[in-house]
């Protein structure tokens, strides 16, 4: 019984970090442009003007 | 994959009139804060990453530009910049190789429903694999103490699920119930909340039995088969009103003092002079009063060949300038127009679409009165047999839970969710399931003519019977113009060595005219090309080709079938279904494409009216017709159809009433549509079998009280994971034969290499 004091807590917080962190993907859209998302992996990201647009887009 | 051939060179010629101008820029742009604008240009032709460098490296560096952003998906592009005038974002876009047409936002920015409902899909995710944690302890053993604990911690995780994600349906049962209508989420708005009730009264009295798991997973399958039933549709949404605009948004205006001005649409008014450049579209109807040109009527009549037009010439919005630039005056504002007359009788026309209701509405309709009936007998005969109130209302509710209807509510939408996905890999889109339900009901087809069945573009008839030196020296001379029998000889004559002229004239509505070497060349009509001196007994008709005023050649030209057109028509009559052609193109015309296709039945000069006139006539013998059109003037006949089709090249309007829009060139679309749309029918009532027949196995378990949260539990998964499992038939091998017997459709092809 006072494992489970420690373990469901710990259970719980974990899964709510991964709530957090697809809202909080969902909110800064990054389901916008799947197939673009797919495609970008693919370009050339030295350029510098190609990283400012990506850190801009929040 | 090659890269941005194919499609680019397509988009490039339905667009090559210029795209939308700085002024239409400005007009489209809203503000975004900051000083900084921003501008959403639809471009259909962007299809891989290297498009995606390309757009944004290149607009990127324009002055003025902050930041450039594609979105592959929509195909679209977000331009934000700086300054007074906007940069020349179009013109780069085309220097590039690539159409653009504006993209009206009216400010909807996100999609607000799809991020509550996706939210709504995380949060009920995350209570019900959390519950169902802590309920697999319970099940396995947990006692006392320890399960009375679970069940509070279940109880505690359930709340903002119930809350968050319950929501939308509470809502939607609410709406209905308070309009005195029924649909398939009061059932589950009802089990859902009384499971959870109820658990929570076991659970203070330290009961057994607590439902939390099967009140929130229930919640979480029914918002999975949801959201993908809202990214079907919306997607088709965006990429039906991300294509090209083809009504213009403004025009030039030119003022008493001779001053020019750009004015929106809505506020030309009848009197007003109006400039119309070459490859625009003329935005109100009015007369010609300067100029000569020729326009191509085929949005709006339906006619495949140019009609001149000179001073005083009627004109009608939607009509399409060829050659030289007119001023035409206005004798009605743009809501008076063409188009407005035709919105009005679509809105006119909107027959059985209205009345049809859909597969999943009539089933919930017959369905949730018997729930609610079993429930309540339950409830009552347990009281009557016990009259033990407490158990008696357990097990009625358990009846509830196990009959909610899981299993029924994704039947339907999961299948049109794959189905849609089927059509849209083959670039067909579909605006909703209940089209795909009218689709597989349909019996006839009716097909539009120019722009449907044939491609709209004239191409030379006898290519082969003219000297190929006559040939090059036409085609020189044709490519200085833009009329449409000047496309097609210059298309004729690729790869011949080109001329190079003294001098060359394009006189409007004759030809043009050329000088060689002190020789004179016409190209154009017969009476203007040939000298009277030599025309003698030659019947003077048709486009020639003179030298000096003698001939050297005749040319004829013939409507090109649209790719995949015979291919449709045989494969359809295969399939049992009657094939009728009407047009608004003169008889001949319409006769001569009838005879190509083997189609019986057709109709010609068809005013739009008459058109629409026909499908409610048709309607009326109780048959139920697919429409396919592309003009303003199917616009009307479109609506008034059981089901409608559209090519993405057609008008806005038409595009917009249409059920179905196919994107890619080839006609197959309309087979293998319709092959769809029947499998996923007959997928569908597969399914509402097998939740009938779950529904036949549980409810007697749950009325004679045997059910545990348990059985609950894996009996509603095990009904969904059937279904969904059922549905995913579809996108099996056996759809992918009907396409594939013909190797050489684009369809085929597409799909070859998609399974390679």
């Amino acid at each position: 019984m006072t494992n489970l004091v420690v373990l469901i807590p710990i259970a719980l917080l974990l899964g709510a970090l991964g709530l957090a962190a697809f809202l909080w993907s969902l909110r800064s859209g990054q389901y916008e442009d799947l197939d673009g998302a797919a495609e970008r992996i693919l370009l050339d990201e030295d350029k510098p003007d190609g990283e400012e647009v990506v850190r801009r887009r929040k | 994959m090659s890269c941005c051939a194919p499609g680019t060179e397509a988009a490039l010629d339905v667009a090559s009139p210029a795209g939308p101008s700085r002024e239409e820029v400005r007009f489209a742009s809203h503000n975004v804060g900051g000083g900084l604008m921003q501008t959403d240009l639809s471009v259909p032709a962007i299809h891989c990453g290297a498009c995606i460098q390309a757009i944004e490296s290149s607009v990127g560096r324009l002055a003025g530009v902050e930041d450039a952003r594609v979105n592959l998906s929509t195909k679209r592009v977000s331009v934000r910049w700086r300054g007074e005038a906007p940069p020349p974002i179009v013109q780069t876009l085309n220097g590039l190789g690539y159409a653009a047409h504006l993209f009206d936002t009216d400010g909807e920015g996100k999609d607000r429903v799809l991020a509550e409902l996706m939210r709504a899909v995380a949060i009920s995710g995350f209570a019900a694999a959390n519950i169902m944690l802590l309920s697999v302890s319970v099940w396995s053993g947990a006692e006392d103490a320890t399960r009375d604990l679970f069940h509070w911690l279940s109880a505690l995780i359930a709340i903002p699920a119930l809350f968050f994600a319950g929501r939308i349906f509470f809502r939607s049962a609410w709406a209905a119930l308070s309009h005195g209508r029924m649909n398939m989420d009061v059932p589950i708005a009802l089990g859902v909340s009384l499971a959870y009730g109820m658990s929570l009264f076991e659970t203070i009295n330290h009961g057994p039995h607590a439902y939390f798991d099967a009140s929130v997973s229930l919640l979480f399958f029914l918002l999975i088969g949801r959201t993908l039933d809202h990214v079907m549709r919306e997607r088709t949404r965006e990429a039906v009103t991300g294509l090209a605009k083809l009504a213009p948004r403004g025009a030039m205006v030119v003022r008493h003092g001779g001053s020019h001005h750009y004015l929106p649409l809505p506020e030309i008014e009848p009197g007003m002079r109006i400039l119309i450049a070459a490859g625009e579209r003329i935005p109100v109807d009015g007369f010609v009063v300067r100029g000569s040109s020729d326009l191509d009527c085929a949005l709006v009549t339906g006619e495949s060949a140019p009609q001149a037009a000179v001073s005083g010439t009627v004109v009608r919005a939607g009509m399409l300038n060829l050659a030289r630039p007119l001023t035409v005056e206005a004798t009605a504002a743009a809501k008076d127009s063409f188009l407005s007359e035709m919105v009005r009788m679509m809105e006119a026309a909107e027959g059985g679409r209205a009345r049809y209701r859909r597969i999943a509405d009539r089933a919930s309709a017959l369905y949730s009165p018997v729930v609610h009936l079993t429930a309540l007998l339950t409830f009552l005969g347990w009281m009557a047999a016990t009259g033990d109130w407490h158990r008696a209302l357990t097990i009625a509710i358990a009846v509830l839970i196990i009959t909610c209807p899981c299993a029924l509510g994704l039947a339907v939408p999961i299948v049109q969710v794959v189905a849609a996905r089927r059509l849209f890999e083959n670039g067909i889109m579909v605006k909703d399931g209940s089209a795909m339900e009218r689709m597989a009901e349909i019996d006839s087809v009716v097909f539009d003519k120019t722009g449907t069945l044939t491609t709209g573009v004239p191409v030379l008839a006898d290519a082969n019977e003219i000297d190929a030196a006559d040939l090059g020296i036409a085609a020189a001379m044709a490519a200085h113009s833009r009329h449409p029998f000047s496309k097609a000889i210059v298309a004729a004559g690729t790869g011949l060595p080109s001329v190079a002229f003294d001098s060359v004239d394009e006189v409007a509505g004759n030809g043009i005219e050329t000088t060689l070497d002190g020789a004179t060349w016409r190209l154009g009509r017969a009476d203007w090309a040939i000298s009277e001196s030599h025309r003698g007994h030659l019947a003077a008709d048709g486009t020639v080709l003179s030298c000096n005023g003698a001939m050297r050649a005749v040319f004829r030209f013939e409507e090109k079938l649209r790719p995949g057109a015979k291919h449709a028509v045989s494969e359809l009559k295969a399939r049992g279904i009657d094939i009728d052609m009407i047009s608004g193109d003169q008889p001949q015309a319409v006769k001569a494409i009838a005879d190509k296709l083997a189609i019986d039945s057709f109709h010609a000069a068809a005013l739009p009216g008459d058109k629409a006139e026909h499908l409610a006539a048709m309607a009326h013998e109780r048959r139920k017709v697919l429409m396919i059109g592309d003009g303003l003037n199917d616009a009307p006949a479109l609506a008034a159809a059981h089901v409608s089709m559209a090519p993405a090249t057609a008008a806005d309007i038409g595009r917009n009433a249409a059920d179905f829009v196919f994107l890619r060139e080839g006609l197959e679309a309309v087979p293998f549509a319709l092959d769809v749309a029947r499998k996923a029918n007959r997928l569908i009532r597969q399914n509402f079998a097998l939740a009938i027949g779950y529904n036949l196995l549980a409810v007697p378990i749950a009325v004679s009280g045997h059910v545990t949260p348990l059985i609950a539990a894996v009996a509603m998964s095990l009904s969904s994971i059937v279904v969904i499992a059922n549905a995913m038939r579809l996108t099996g091998a056996a759809q992918a034969a009907d396409v594939m017997r013909d190797p050489h459709s684009p369809l085929a092809q597409t799909t070859l290499a998609e399974a390679s």
